[in-house]
């Protein structure tokens, strides 16, 4: 542990005069003093609750390192979501590539800027706002990334601006060594706005790199956003990520976060709903086969009375595979009439695969709904019996039932071309399953 | 067409079928009547390949093979189609998507060319009128939030599309309304001629004024104790059950 606490304190002292906003006091102060809570947390043990199930000991085995550099040519098809029309900001080894973005001249209601630029030119707008949600002593992921971010994107949307388009953030592994990337995101929807966000990891490669990311979302009264989060890394790669989301009055809050590849990947969801009548919706589908392990931690803030949240979290494993599922609602003393739903189904398709889940509610006020409900099942050897008494043989049986099992998550996808990339990414994933865009016609 | 011979099945160790005799030719209809418990959804079941039915004696030959070293789904290309009793709800499949499928994997089946989105609209658009099915189940996951009625129409309309040569109804008029059942029974006339052959399945004779059949067999503790033709059904609507069992 020691080690590689040495380790990452020596990544701080060789790059700190290159990270975003070097030189400014307040940055400086913050990074040291996460750096000194990260040294005294190290990462999170599994005697911690939150990490019961996850044992991220191998993270800590090896050193991974900042790139010094920004990669040119990442032999990754950047139109991975088909033409979809967005304001797109590439990343690579988790540094921002000019050369790749298509940030499409967002115009003056909305501003996406990579981290040192954000820095350079908003930086009092940064000290206001950076790290004010997330909270940097959370664990040793947490400090480390306040530490240590090295890039990122801040984007700021006025008060009542619509964007047409999404504003797409992607993140590129382009194969070289082992790679760490912290990534920090900072939102500000203004009041009275609407906008979807996209975040979205990939790799070139089956290579071993360590992506911990910070994501703040602040929601101003009666906006609206909506974040999906598409994880496609490789299956060697260790994703850590943290959302952190507080809603003001009024105002509403959607997330999509798909789960497909890594080793290890660990999503933190936490949503404040610091207001009256905030509503938020979040919806997950996770996959893992083989070793892959996936673990998603949610916890919704019924601070303020009159709020909503539901969410619906789904699950197919199968080899190996473990999946952790975590969710909790804490329902505040004076959140009267707040309304919570929540629901998480998994699906085992091997003996050997498993899952942890657990709700938890808390609730301390008295006039409340709230409900939760979890399965783990298999497949249903009725509806197997079904389709192939029409011809269907079993492993396309098999298939459209592993399909229909996530279609509800799919179809809540309100961006077309993320919803056919979603499909398809499905159809990879699931052996059997023809002409699968042919299933959305639908509901 | 279907010739069975002396046909044990057990269930959970437990003998159903013990010793049942049928023969059905091309473009006859068969009504098996009987009792709850004689043994009907069984032979439904044991017919289309359901695991779980254990065959311990007796023969299944389906023209001229043996029809109970066939997979479920291979009976299907064959041409045995199961209007269930208790149709499945399947979340998250298309409707319209599970049905091209079967239509093609039969097709792939029998070495034919596959039907393209074109072929398929209008094949279905032509089978929705025959059972007065509305357009819009067709874009719905298979059968989920369908009533009854619409579950059972949806069978029948499966049947039209897929064009069996054995269609096996279990018990298609339990829970339909007169109309729903008119409407039913119009779905599986239609599709009568010398080549296809029909096993109706039912509890009650009323469905057997609207799909009238060749023969009827009364079913009754696993095997059929008398057969006969239409009158044999209206016999049994007079007299109830209890008199075939006790002469059995």
């Amino acid at each position: 542990m020691n080690n590689i606490i040495e380790h990452y304190r020596g990544e701080h002292a060789a790059t700190k005069d290159r990270l975003p906003g070097a030189g400014l006091d307040w940055l400086d102060t913050s990074r040291d003093a996460a750096l000194t809570i990260f040294g005294e947390k190290g990462f999170p043990a599994r005697g911690m609750e939150d990490w019961k199930y996850t044992n991220v000991r191998p993270i800590e085995k090896r050193p991974f390192r900042l790139a010094r550099e920004t990669a040119s040519d990442a032999a990754i098809d950047t139109r991975l979501c088909g033409d979809m029309a967005c304001h797109r900001i590439v990343f690579v080894d988790g540094r921002y590539s000019r050369h790749l973005s298509e940030p499409g001249n967002p115009s003056a209601p909305i501003t996406v800027k990579d981290l040192h630029t954000a820095l350079l030119e908003d930086a009092d707008t940064l000290e206001a706002h950076l790290g004010k949600i997330a909270d940097v002593s959370r664990n040793g992921f947490s400090a480390l990334n306040m530490a240590l971010m090295n890039d990122g994107a801040c984007i700021s949307i006025a008060d009542n601006a619509v964007p047409e388009r999404p504003i797409h953030l992607m993140f590129l592994s382009s194969g070289k060594e082992e790679i760490t990337s912290q990534t920090r995101i900072l939102v500000m929807a203004g009041a009275g706005s609407q906008a979807t966000i996209i975040e979205s990891y990939h790799s070139a490669t089956g290579n071993v790199y360590f992506n911990n990311i910070t994501t703040e979302i602040r929601v101003a009264a009666d906006a609206s956003v909506e974040h999906y989060k598409l994880q496609h890394e490789s299956n060697k790669a260790f994703h850590i990520a943290t959302l952190h989301v507080e809603q003001a009055r009024d105002s509403t809050f959607t997330s999509f976060s798909v789960s497909m590849g890594a080793q290890l990947a660990r999503n933190d969801i936490n949503i404040w709903m610091n207001d009256e009548g905030a509503n938020c919706d979040l919806y997950g589908l996770y996959m893992a086969d083989g070793r892959q392990h996936t673990d998603f931690h949610t916890r919704i803030d019924h601070a303020s009375p009159h709020c909503n949240s539901r969410e619906i979290y789904k699950g197919i494993l199968d080899g190996h595979a473990r999946a952790v599922f975590n969710g909790q609602v804490h329902i505040h003393p004076d959140a009267q009439k707040s309304a919570a739903e929540q629901t998480n189904n998994n699906l085992l398709l091997s003996r050997n695969a498993e899952v942890d889940t657990k709700p938890q509610l808390e609730i301390h006020a008295d006039d409340v709904t709230a409900s939760h409900g979890a399965t783990i099942g298999q497949l249903d050897d009725n509806m197997i019996f079904y389709l192939r008494s029409r011809g269907l043989d079993y492993h396309t049986a098999h298939a459209l039932l592993v399909y229909g099992f996530a279609h509800d998550i799919v179809e809540k996808m309100t961006i077309e071309p993320l919803r056919h990339h979603l499909q398809a990414t499905l159809a990879g994933r699931i052996p059997g399953l023809d002409r699968p865009h042919e299933l959305a016609s639908g509901g | 067409m279907l010739e069975i011979k002396d046909l044990h099945v057990s269930v959970d160790g437990k003998e159903i079928l013990k010793g049942l005799n049928l023969s059905v030719d091309a473009g006859q209809v068969h009504a098996i009547m009987g009792p709850n418990g004689a043994g009907k959804s069984t032979l439904s079941y044991v017919l289309s390949g359901r695991e779980g039915y254990h065959v311990t004696d007796g023969s299944v030959t389906y023209k001229g093979r043996d029809l109970l070293a066939m997979e479920t789904d291979e009976r299907a290309c064959e041409g045995i189609f199961l209007a269930f009793q208790y149709p499945v709800e399947i979340p998250g499949v298309n409707s319209s998507y599970f049905l091209k499928a079967a239509v093609n994997a039969r097709r792939r089946y029998r070495g034919e060319p596959e039907m393209n989105a074109m072929e398929f609209m209008k094949l279905t658009k032509e089978k929705m009128q025959v059972v007065e099915m509305k357009q819009e189940l067709l874009a719905r996951s298979v059968n989920e939030g369908f009533s009854g009625g619409e579950k059972k129409r949806n069978e029948i309309f499966q049947m039209a599309v897929l064009e069996p040569e054995l269609t096996i109804l279990d018990e298609t008029d339990s829970g339909l309304d007169i109309d729903a059942l008119r409407i039913v029974a119009g779905g599986v006339n239609a599709l009568r001629n010398e080549q296809r052959s029909m096993i109706v399945v039912t509890h009650y004779q009323r469905l057997l004024d609207y799909i009238r059949p060749d023969h009827v067999h009364v079913l009754a503790d696993g095997i059929i104790v008398k057969s006969g033709d239409e009158k044999l059904a209206l016999e049994l609507e007079e007299k109830g059950y209890s008199w075939l069992e006790k002469s059995a």
